[in-house]
């Protein structure tokens, strides 16, 4: 088993399957009345969050939780060397606790790789930055496959502002070595031009959202922030929605079984339509509950816990 | 004074032969009383000139000072370096240049020469005092904002003007500051791979345009500092195929290093401009060797531990060089003595207008010299390093090349390897 989950290309597909199939064991077990494991009794699992996060800190610690490991919350605020301890001096202290574990969440790119380079524990990735965020991609993936019964040959568009996601960058490694293909659409300012080369040479890349919809297994939007519209990546919240929002009229360009995904927090009436964020396709519910389970199976396997 | 005796020596290649150093100057004949060097398996060169290093005195001594970094300088082979502008407080004034250079000459381990600030503050809003530097003690005649560009462009026409009165010179760092905005890492696949936000080669290669066309319009001399892609080579090479005045310098870690490395996100490894790629590192090479780009100049930056060790974001940008930077030059072009000689002291001497450095070692001229065991291998260990910083990014490489004695104005600043001070 692999020591730290820095980016989703850490995970081969043997590995990444391992933990699709133990997260559908943890899963088994929400459904149970008392929903604990003792396995990771006397470990001890540090969240360390330089960014708001509840959604994602919350997820980490109920995971590690429900394995029955002792959970230390630690929010750093202020995340510059200039405001306060610098993250060599808290990974120090950190190692000096003990942690078995760091799960980090940071607005640097790369900062997991800097700490899995001072502590002797398991890092894990919890989104570093317009980097990655790889179980986010490990849940969507369990949620896909749950869904749809498969991943091998799935096709899924992930639209929106990759440029700057953390969660497309994750996605599109680990559906790749799962077998899946990925199109990435969004407008020319939002889709690097080298998002191929740099990711999965099997990527593609669109700029017209209508086009794509209707060969799609799982559409993905991603969260557009309003703020890039101040810097010019597209001129208007309106006219970002009307090209590259989900609405009723362009969820009904899907196939029939296809799902609508969105990794939240969701700006409803932007890049998705409220109608579809509540429709039957979309996973998105589904997908906060998933990303319990995923994470407890990346805890547990990490840890060392024999599947 | 001492004279020396450097027996054996191979001048820039050629067949072994003696060179004796005596009031500072090369001499013909020795008359007993010398120092004996043992020059044999030896290649002498004229002593390196440096047209960029930060030494960070004033302000940053804890991670540079002019004498630590004057040691750095010798134990690399230089006998002049030119030290930048950005220190705390910035040298925009006569008395902070001359405090540089009477800092240097007290250390007296390399010329110090202290470039001035184009601009108050490197502000890029108002001229600084150049004529006042240029006629202060420290005879300031190269400057520079490195560091910042002097992006506007009426005010860099300006200075590029004014500097004709006193024959200086502008040595730009070209970097469109827009198109860089929070950039980490050269802008392409790594930069997308990485999510680290990009600086693309365009930001550097449209200032140049600019430049060189703006020093073309009003008739000046222009420096291009740290060239770094293999656009800014072609713009270059045409603008020198048209007589512009441009000449241009190239580090030794653009002509080595690439993006790639980028993926450890070990900030060590952040640089501005940043390292580009493979194709880019191959065309700056070729370009050194025809002349598009006319030296190679160190960049040397030190940076304190806290700077390096830490998030890649957070990081300041800039690597060590004086004590490698022949080294590299030697993996990079080979025992082609005469081009190193030419790239990284002859022309960069003739550039800055500096009397007494760059001259070949022929009776008669200035004692500057540095003596080269061209079939030594080190393997760079930050800790032997006499920068008070530690921020090399080639730790635990093996380097060709090691700098046995080091003459300034006929005087020893290192000997078997070690500085003399």
């Amino acid at each position: 088993m692999i020591k730290h989950l820095r980016s989703a290309a850490d995970l081969d597909l043997a590995t990444a399957t391992l933990i699709l199939d133990t997260a559908g064991e943890m899963a088994a077990l929400a459904g149970r009345e008392v929903k604990k494991l003792p396995t990771l009794r006397g470990r001890t699992v540090v969240n360390l969050f330089y960014e708001d996060s509840t959604r994602t800190r919350i997820s980490f610690e109920a995971a590690a939780k429900r394995l029955s490991a002792d959970v230390i919350n630690f929010s750093a605020k202020g995340s510059s060397v200039s405001k306060g301890e610098s993250l060599k001096d808290t990974a120090l202290t950190l190692q000096a606790m003990g942690a078995d574990a760091v799960v980090i969440r940071h607005s640097a790119s790369g900062a997991p790789h800097r700490l899995a380079s001072w502590v002797d524990g398991s890092v894990i990735n919890a989104g570093d930055g317009t980097h990655e965020h790889p179980t986010q991609a490990l849940l969507d993936a369990y949620t896909m496959r749950s869904r749809l019964g498969r991943l091998a040959g799935l096709r899924v568009a992930i639209v929106g502002d990759v440029l700057h996601s953390r969660v497309a960058r994750s996605n599109v490694l680990l559906l790749t070595t799962l077998g899946a293909h990925v199109t990435l659409v969004g407008p020319p300012t939002l889709v690097p031009r080298d998002i191929a080369a740099a990711l999965s040479p099997a990527t593609k890349v669109s700029y017209d959202l209508d086009s794509v919809l209707p060969d799609m297994d799982v559409v993905m939007m991603l969260r557009v922030q309003t703020e890039r519209m101040q810097d010019s990546y597209f001129p208007s919240a309106r006219e970002y929605s009307r090209r590259y929002g989900l609405d009723l009229a362009r969820m009904r360009k899907l196939p029939e079984h296809a799902i609508v995904m969105h990794p939240g927090p969701m700006n409803r009436g932007m890049e998705i339509a409220p109608e579809v964020a509540d429709s039957s396709r979309s996973t998105i519910v589904e997908q906060v509950a998933n990303g319990v389970s995923a994470r407890m199976a990346v805890l547990y396997l990490l840890l060392g816990g024999k599947a | 004074m001492t004279g020396f005796l450097i027996q054996g020596v191979s001048v820039l290649g050629a067949a072994p032969s003696d060179l004796v150093l005596r009031d500072g100057f090369v001499v013909s004949a020795p008359d007993g009383t010398e120092d004996v060097v043992d020059g044999s398996g030896l290649v002498a060169l004229p002593g390196l000139v440096d047209l960029h290093t930060h030494l960070r005195e004033p302000g940053r001594e804890d991670a540079e000072t002019v004498e630590t970094g004057s040691r750095a300088a010798a134990l690399g082979g230089y006998t002049a370096v030119f030290a930048m502008a950005n220190t705390s407080p910035v040298a925009d004034t006569a008395g902070v240049v001359e405090q540089v250079w009477r800092l240097g000459r007290e250390a007296g381990l390399v010329d110090v020469q202290p470039i001035g600030a184009v601009t108050v503050g490197l502000a890029g809003k108002q001229l600084a005092e150049l004529g006042a530097m240029a006629t202060s003690a420290a005879g300031v005649r190269i400057f520079s904002d490195d560091g910042f560009c002097v992006a506007d462009p009426r005010l860099m026409r300006r200075a590029l003007e004014y500097v004709k009165a006193f024959d200086g010179i502008i040595a730009q760092h070209a970097e469109e500051p827009r198109l860089t905005e929070g950039a980490q890492m050269h802008e392409g696949e790594v930069s997308t791979r990485l999510g680290l936000t990009g600086w693309p080669a365009v930001a550097e290669e449209a200032i140049i345009a600019r430049d060189v066309l703006l020093a073309e319009h009003v008739g000046s001399r222009l420096h291009v500092c740290h060239v770094s892609t293999a656009g800014s080579v072609e713009v270059l090479r045409q603008a020198k195929a048209r007589g512009v005045r441009v000449t241009a310098e190239v580090t030794p870690h653009h002509l080595l290093l690439t993006d790639e490395l980028a993926a450890s996100y070990d900030p060590v490894f952040k640089v501005n401009p940043p390292l580009r790629t493979a194709a880019d590192v191959a065309a700056l090479r070729q370009a050194l060797v025809d002349g598009v780009i006319d030296v190679v100049a160190t960049d040397h930056a030190p940076h304190a531990v806290e700077d390096k060790e830490c998030e890649w974001a957070y990081a300041r940008p800039g690597m060590l060089g004086l004590e490698t930077a022949l080294s590299i030059v030697l993996s990079v072009l080979g025992e082609r003595w005469d081009l190193i000689a030419d790239r990284m002291s002859r022309t960069p001497a003739r550039i800055a207008g500096l009397d007494g450095h760059g001259t070949d070692l022929a009776v008669g001229s200035p004692a500057n010299l540095t003596l080269v065991d061209p079939s030594a291998r080190r393997v760079v260990d930050p800790a032997e390093l006499a920068s008070r910083s530690r921020n090399t990014p080639y730790t635990g490489t093996t380097l060709p090349g090691r700098i046995v004695a080091t003459f300034l104005r006929g005087e020893p600043t290192v000997l078997d390897g070690k500085a003399v001070k």
